[in-house]
């Protein structure tokens, strides 16, 4: 399989790929090197993952980061409560101590998380974390144990090695720098806003039952929106957003009415500063040259 | 479009000049080390390496790990493969260290001096990446140094207040971050809670069942900064604003003050998300003033009034000024003191001590003195910076 193939992989599935996105894709896969995305919000970090699970028929597994996320709620917890009965009823049975510690750490009582539950898969998933950078540092650590060996340590169990290799995607927005032990280990793409085409690709795909003339002025209209000084550009998912309200409300054409463009630009602007910049004649000069 | 780079025929091959590309790119400040070189081969095998577009988007995902990177990649990239088809020559071949030569070819084709040569062996070993980031970490640290000697008067380029910037997020992190010694019960902590839990296993028949946890809480500190800038302190108040903007952004809860002869509260001013228009605001209104500098009834004015609503047991009071007071040194006594009688703790940052010879004889700031928790210079960086340690120990 070459990159071609893969892009073409990702486009029936409704992601139109740029050509750098894609080859770093593909040399992931085979490469077997967790991927970092890096790139404004809205760009189609997240829906990557979704979309490669979805062509490959693989299982997503997704950790959304934040802040304090620990390891007990990103690789694994003991079942403290289950090995307590467990010492209850085996305390009934009178079983001595040495034989019920073994049995209460075990893979029984073990829940899986995550980052755990996918290296322990049959076959390779999709592990998408998603807004890496989020998360404190001190979970980066455990994350470089991972992505170099895919093996998780449990002090009580031992080392748990993957059965299947899992794809992982890393997404980040900047809120922080990454470390570069963790840059080193990933393959890297920033990913940007697309360009009028490729933007007009993926509206097509998601939005096949649109005019061509709208299309056209919609796809313009944001372009030229992002080229605004805005709080919060508007993303794809915005974009289609906007689009699927220009539709539902039938309208054939940008610049016929004014009020009713003004009142849909609420799927693309989402502060209060962002609408109060975008006036009606601010959207009625962007929307005519769109045109 | 350029041509792509022919290399001389005895050249070793494609591994080579992959290995040679790479120390290119290393020469140019990405950190890269021989296993983003091994893995860069591996990466052209799965793709078609004839073609360029190719080549470029796969190499560009193997090297660079950042946006800055991304964004230099492709003219590296172009410099080195599609060097307008002139010949990369290649001066010692040997078989083993293929990475070794071709980091000569390429620095010989660039015509850059011998001298250079012996840093262009050290990626040949494993330690190679550390070394490279050692280099640029030492440049840094000059940079900083070099920075912290000048006088703040000197301080007016815009990345030179970003570090002040800096620097003054550090110091509201050591003030801020105060943990409690006692815990209190938390969904996630790192003790567990025992009280609570034999209280609730009573539901459950004496099975601890439910585990409770307790954490220390954070106990934050609130930092309320006020600015002299009258005349005297007019070539420090560039900086000092710029820090106390830095303050004020790093530190949601963080109180901010200008005063001359007035006190102006800035805080709204210094929340605008804009951070070059912030200043700009504040500037603005730190230029409004005149006449002299009232130092005792401005903090008479602010501990009657504004420190009643923000200082309490929690807040730090941070005075930047230099301490030459026109009114009379008893009124700076009894603001200090009275405002000393809410909790708080006052530590007065003053840019003449960190003149030599300087002792506080000025009236108003002998009058101050034995009220102030902390008292410091303040007229470089490096005093700021400084500060953190003993912030901490406050």
């Amino acid at each position: 399989m070459t990159w071609t193939d893969l892009q073409t992989a990702l486009g029936r599935e409704g992601y139109v790929a740029s050509d750098d996105l894609s080859v770093a894709l593909h040399l992931a896969l085979t490469l077997g090197r967790p991927l970092l995305l890096e790139g404004a919000a809205g760009v189609g970090k997240t829906e990557v993952a979704r979309t490669l699970a979805a062509s490959r028929d693989a299982e997503l597994i997704r950790l959304q980061c934040y802040e304090g996320l620990d390891a007990a709620q990103a690789i694994y917890e003991w079942n403290y409560q289950r090995q307590l009965l467990a010492i209850r009823a085996a305390a009934e049975d009178g079983e001595t101590g040495k034989a019920v510690e073994e049995r209460i750490f075990s893979r029984d009582f073990l829940l899986e998380r995550p980052l755990l539950a996918a290296i322990t898969k049959d076959t390779p998933p999709v592990l998408l974390i998603d807004e890496v950078d989020r998360a404190d540092e001190e979970f980066e650590a455990y994350l470089l144990e991972i992505l170099s060996d895919y093996q998780v340590s449990v002090p009580e169990l031992g080392t748990i090695t993957a059965t299947s290799r899992p794809i992982v995607i890393l997404t980040c927005n900047g809120t922080r720098d990454l470390s570069d032990a963790l840059r080193r280990r990933c393959l890297y793409t920033y990913v940007e806003y697309p360009d009028r085409e490729t933007e007009l690709a993926i509206l097509k795909s998601r939005c096949p039952e649109i005019e061509a003339h709208l299309g056209n002025q919609v796809v313009g209209f944001v372009q030229k929106l992002r080229e605004e000084e805005l709080e919060k550009t508007p993303g794809i998912a915005e974009m289609l957003d906007f689009a699927a309200a220009l539709m539902g409300l039938g309208i054939a054409d940008l610049t016929d009415d004014p009020e009713v463009l003004q009142s849909t630009l609420t799927t693309l602007l989402k502060t209060q500063s962002d609408q109060a910049h975008i006036t009606k004649e601010v959207a009625g000069r962007i929307a005519g040259k769109a045109a | 479009m350029s041509r792509v780079t022919r290399f001389a025929a005895r050249d070793d091959g494609a591994s080579a000049r992959v290995a040679g590309f790479i120390a290119h790119l290393r020469d140019n400040g990405l950190r890269l080390g021989v296993a983003e070189a091994d893995t860069a081969l591996s990466a052209l095998i799965h793709v078609e390496a004839a073609k360029p577009d190719e080549t470029r988007s796969a190499l560009r995902a193997v090297c660079t790990g950042c946006k800055e990177e991304a964004e230099r990649f492709d003219e590296l990239f172009t410099s080195y493969w599609m060097d307008m088809g002139r010949v990369r020559q290649k001066s010692v071949p040997t078989t083993s260290q293929t990475m070794n030569d071709d980091v000569h070819s390429s620095r010989d084709a660039k015509g850059e001096q011998s001298g250079s040569a012996g840093q262009a062996t050290a990626p040949d070993d494993h330690g190679g990446g550390d070394a490279d980031s050692d280099g640029t970490g030492k440049l840094i640290a000059t940079e900083v140094r070099n920075l912290n000697r000048k006088d703040l008067r000197d301080l007016v380029r815009p990345e030179e207040i970003a570090a002040a910037e800096d620097v003054a997020r550090r110091l509201g992190a050591a003030l801020r971050d105060k943990r409690s010694r006692r815990r209190i019960a938390a969904r996630k902590g790192d003790r567990l809670h025992f009280r609570k839990i034999m209280r609730h296993s009573l539901s459950t028949g004496g099975e601890p069942i439910r585990l409770l946890h307790k954490k220390r809480p954070d106990r934050t500190r609130k930092i309320v900064a006020l600015c002299d800038v009258s005349g005297s302190m007019s070539i420090y108040a560039q900086v000092f604003l710029a820090f106390l903007a830095g303050l004020m952004r790093a530190d949601t809860a963080a109180d901010a003050y200008l005063f001359h002869t007035r006190l102006v509260r800035i805080t709204e001013a210094l929340r605008d998300k804009d951070a070059m228009r912030a200043i700009g605001r504040m500037s603005l209104m730190a230029d409004g003033f005149g006449g002299g500098s009232e130092i005792g009834p401005s903090l008479v004015r602010f501990a009657d009034t504004y420190a009643r609503r923000f200082v309490d047991g929690r807040t730090v009071v941070l005075i930047l000024s230099d301490g030459y007071d026109t009114a009379a040194p008893e009124i700076m006594g009894a603001a200090l003191a009275k405002l000393r009688k809410r909790g708080c703790k006052i530590i007065w940052l003053n840019p003449l001590k960190g003149w030599k010879d300087y002792e506080p004889i000025a009236s108003g700031m002998a009058a101050a003195l034995p009220h102030l928790d902390l008292f410091k210079a303040a007229n470089t960086l490096g005093d700021l910076a400084a500060l953190e340690q003993e912030l901490v120990a406050l």
